[in-house]
């Protein structure tokens, strides 16, 4: 019944919301967009000029390029694997009758909730710091010598910071996931026979499918851009710099915003490649 | 038909459960302890730490002092609920119509909103950080609020739209036979039905602008910084500093952890954008 009353009207509701997300998107896309091909140094001269394509093409031929690739994949691949297998061995274990699950619950998901300079700074100082943090006095509990986590084995070290952060994530919705499952789905295979092991792989793993696929899409580019964790871990030191803080040191620690802004479209083009996927997803159940 | 669970079977879920959900708790909960010892014992070993040392709050006295906890975290009440408040103003008329009077475009606007989350902050970072120092915004809580809104505005959105359309449209039609005017539909029909989807938005989007740390460490120094910045200038130790970090940091995420508790269910749909709930 909607007349064409109620569609202008409809239309004039969204409107703040579309301008709003239009200018949002539109006005500083463009003026990276614009700085990229410029040369521009606001601390050395200011902008100078047109330039072509020179900063894309020095941003990738850079030393630290390649590396920040590299960290980058790592660190989503990592964070990846580990949240969402822990995941699902979390939420089967979860969904399992206990006594207190809803404290368990609770402790589970907490991480989540801390901030993301709160957990990095607390990694960083009170567990793994080598002299005072809580495993170098567990090592040397044990008679090992402790190890300074966070500069021998710095990629590790902020995997396990932001997958303890992510985890929750993961398993929350996976447990969502796997309580909507038809228990009597399950009950009829047990009574053809199906072991454990068979109903995982054959019942829950197809039913989480969506699930899993959901995580894994929404992380990535959460963790696509990870900044706080490293900012204050590592402040991109020991080969932990990731494209995003590698563009964050361009931009706004040497000031070169023409170059930083060519590595800002890159950003931008490798979370779209993402997105496409999340969207294809997300569109399909609407249309449900 | 429900499955029967041997006691020794639930016996040992619970065992594992709760080691589990200990060891994934514990550095919040060490946290907690430490804040509450001296300088001196935090950085003793744990057992000591747990057995040997007092308790005392003196570290909370400290933190305040030091680094003017209240202050920062007004600062975060107010840019979490301001930018949340002023997305929900914007956000629920569009949801709204996109829910009730639905065109053939509204499922391209729909995503497209969501995309415009998909844009990477740090590849916007410069033009944001000039523009804020032309209209005078750098380090203040009105620019907080606009980034921080526009930045949820698209999970606001959605979160309220697939609330609004499991609102049946037939509750609708019987209320304009009854007469209902539109501005009764909406008073009296509508709004009690979606107060509950509103406040759910409300509570995620306070809970991410809270934890939010690219644009409030980037665009704040001394005057507006929330909590996550008050946090970072924990970053460079001096002398020692474990009781009053943990002090500091209980404090950043007492409040949100409490609100977090609350918000589980909304937290799967307003993330996945409702594709899992």
């Amino acid at each position: 019944m909607a007349t064409r009353h109620a569609r202008s009207a409809a239309r004039l509701m969204m409107a703040p919301a579309v301008i709003l997300l239009l200018g949002w998107m539109l006005v500083p896309l463009t003026m990276t967009l614009w700085f990229s091909f410029r040369k521009y140094l606001p601390m050395r001269g200011g902008d100078l000029g047109f330039v072509g394509f020179e900063n894309y093409v020095r941003f990738v031929k850079s030393s630290a390029f390649w590396p920040s690739i590299q960290v980058t994949l790592t660190l989503v691949v990592g964070v990846l694997v580990i949240t969402v297998v822990l995941g699902i061995l979390l939420a089967l274990l979860l969904d399992q009758p206990m006594w207190g699950q809803g404290v368990v619950r609770i402790l589970v998901i907490a991480p989540f909730f801390v901030m993301p300079t709160v957990s990095a700074l607390v990694w960083k100082n009170i567990m793994l710091d080598p002299i005072n943090g809580f495993f170098g006095h567990l090592w040397r509990a044990f008679g090992a010598q402790p190890v300074d986590w966070l500069s021998q084995a710095s990629m590790g070290s902020i995997i396990t910071i932001v997958s303890w952060e992510w985890l929750p994530f993961s398993t929350l919705i996976l447990l969502t996931a796997l309580q909507s499952l038809d228990r009597e789905q399950l009950e009829a295979a047990e009574m053809d026979g199906a072991g454990p092991i068979a109903r995982f792989f054959y019942i829950m793993v197809p039913h989480l499918a969506r699930a899993i696929t959901v995580v894994i899409l929404i992380q990535t580019i959460f963790l696509l851009s990870i900044f706080a964790e490293i900012f204050v871990t590592t402040g991109g030191a020991f080969g932990t710099k990731t494209l995003t803080y590698l563009i964050y040191q361009r931009v706004l620690e040497s000031q070169n915003v023409g170059l930083g802004s060519a590595g800002g479209v890159y950003a931008i083009i490798l979370a779209n490649i993402v997105a496409i996927f999340l969207m294809r997803i997300v569109g399909r159940n609407l249309d449900r | 038909m429900a499955r029967a669970t041997t006691p020794r079977r639930k016996a040992f879920n619970t065992a594992l459960a709760w080691a589990v959900g200990l060891v994934i708790f514990f550095p919040i909960l060490w946290i907690v302890v430490l804040s509450f010892k001296t300088e001196g014992d935090a950085i003793r070993p744990p057992l000591e730490v747990l057995f040997d040392a007092a308790w005392t709050v003196e570290s909370y006295g400290v933190v305040q002092e030091r680094s003017n906890y209240v202050k920062h975290f007004s600062n975060s009440v107010i840019i979490a609920l301001g930018s949340t408040v002023l997305g929900l103003l914007v956000a629920v008329p569009a949801a709204w119509s996109m829910a009730f009077v639905p065109s053939r475009r509204t499922k391209d606007i729909l995503m497209w909103m969501l995309s415009t989350k998909m844009l990477p902050a740090v590849g916007v970072l410069y033009p944001i950080y000039l523009i804020f120092i032309k209209l005078g915004l750098l380090d203040t809580r009105t620019g907080l609020v606009i980034v921080l809104m526009l930045i949820n505005l698209p999970i606001i959105v959605w979160m309220l739209y697939t609330y609004f359309r499991e609102i049946p449209g037939e509750i609708l039609e019987a209320a304009r036979m009854d007469g209902a005017g539109l501005r009764e539909e909406i008073l009296y029909v509508l709004t009690p039905m979606a107060v509950p989807g509103i406040a759910s938005t409300l509570l995620l989007n306070v809970i991410l602008a809270w934890n939010e740390a690219f644009w409030t460490l980037n665009l704040t120094a001394a005057n507006a910084g929330p909590l996550t910045a008050f946090i970072a200038s924990y970053s460079s130790p001096e002398g020692l500093f474990y009781a009053k970090l943990s002090a500091a940091s209980t404090m950043a995420i007492a409040p949100i952890l409490i609100l977090g508790w609350f918000s589980q269910r909304q937290l799967v749909r307003g993330l996945t954008f409702g594709a899992v709930k």
